[in-house]
């Protein structure tokens, strides 16, 4: 068994079991009722949209600095993955939002930064569309992330820095132990899950690559056997 | 070294710099006293007729026993207090089910040249404690679901 799918059956082992326990055990919350359940993916979305995105900003250094194009696989791999869970946590917060503050939306700054963190890294993939060759594709990423990573802590620290309508992080202390476990178990779900993803898509990206570099009369003649 | 290499080095340290010097503007700087996402009743009342006609955002808690709902059942009125000043509030909107005394709010309306902030935009600010409910705090069931039912299910 490779570590992809022991990640991944870990993962779903750890989400099944946490989700469980947030939407039958875990006791509603004393104003907000049952739509804090929100939370146990919301978080998670958060924490782990985020530290893709470090992880990230860690391959485009590694990347810049050796010119390895196995940076590349696995930066594209963290972004790309990063990008959807971004885009659920802004999905997850609307829903959560409206019940709770009573709009689906506003531009308070946590909000703001964490859509602007999405649109910024999907630009660095619109971005690698249009660069002329893989070099130059792999270097234009790399810088873009660097540039884009620059809202990450900025997102975490900004509801602490200034004035808004979220609230600022929840400890351990804040919240109650009968929901700390499911948010817990939930997180390292989704860790599990992500990297398996990162890791596959990295895969993927490395087969196109080595594939585009077959000239193109032997790939038409491989093509070209496979179909006989 | 190569000169492609030190060439690289000197890319990527320029391009982290550039990255840290950026953080380090909107972290330290005053660009957040610019940022301000809304302004509290002292703050509001600091700024006198500057602050009437425009819209704004103010925010604060829902001072305890300043909730009334107008008989025509549209309009709520309230005072929002930091406890240092406090401002009446008259807000044409459907409070969410979190507004209640005591309970910090974000609103976006108008002061008023009488000193009244008018809403259409009201929005409730919870704090980071996620409890259990208390023993006499937690919704009996058979209780809500008694009231669903209407009749005894003859025509």
């Amino acid at each position: 068994m490779n570590i992809r799918k022991l990640l991944v059956l870990a993962g779903l082992g750890l989400a099944a079991v946490g989700t469980y326990f947030g939407l039958f055990v875990a006791p509603p919350e004393r104003h907000m009722g049952d739509v804090q359940r929100i939370m146990y993916v919301h978080v998670p979305s958060a924490w782990i949209a985020m530290l893709l995105y470090t992880l990230a900003f860690g391959f485009a250094i590694a990347l810049l600095w050796s010119g390895r194009q196995k940076w590349d696989d696995l930066m594209v791999g963290a972004i790309e993955v990063g990008v959807v869970l971004n885009a659920l946590l802004l999905v997850q917060g609307s829903l959560w939002g409206r019940a709770t503050w009573g709009v689906w939306w506003d531009w308070d700054v946590r909000l703001t930064t964490s859509l602007v963190m999405a649109i910024l890294f999907a630009g660095v993939l619109v971005l690698r569309r249009m660069a002329p060759n893989e070099e130059r594709r792999s270097q234009w990423s790399a810088v873009a992330t660097v540039v884009a990573f620059i809202d990450v802590p900025l997102v975490y620290f900004c509801v602490r820095w200034w004035r808004s309508l979220h609230q600022i992080q929840s400890s351990p202390d804040t919240v109650d132990p009968a929901m700390v476990l499911p948010l817990r178990l939930n997180s390292f779900g989704l860790l599990f899950l992500a990297l398996a993803w990162m890791l596959w898509r990295a895969a993927i990206e490395r087969s196109s690559r080595r594939a585009s570099e077959v000239p193109l009369p032997t790939r038409v003649a491989i093509e070209e056997s496979a179909h006989a | 070294m190569n000169r492609d290499r030190r060439r690289r080095i000197l890319g990527i340290t320029l391009g982290l710099g550039v990255a840290i010097a950026a953080f380090g503007y909107l972290a330290f700087s005053s660009v957040g006293e610019n940022l301000v996402y809304y302004w509290s009743p002292a703050e509001l009342r600091a700024e006198g007729a500057k602050a009437t006609g425009s819209i704004v955002r103010l925010g604060g808690l829902v001072e305890a026993g300043s909730i009334s709902r107008d008989p025509d059942g549209l309009t709520l009125s309230f005072s929002v207090t930091d406890g240092e000043a406090s401002v009446p509030v008259l807000a044409r909107a459907v409070p969410p089910a979190m507004f209640r005394e005591g309970i910090g709010v974000v609103l976006e309306g108008q002061m008023g040249s009488d000193g009244t902030f008018t809403t259409e935009r009201l929005m409730v600010k919870h704090d980071n404690e996620y409890q259990a409910p208390g023993e006499e705090e937690m919704p009996d069931m058979e209780n809500l679901i008694e009231t669903l039912q209407v009749g005894d299910g003859s025509p």
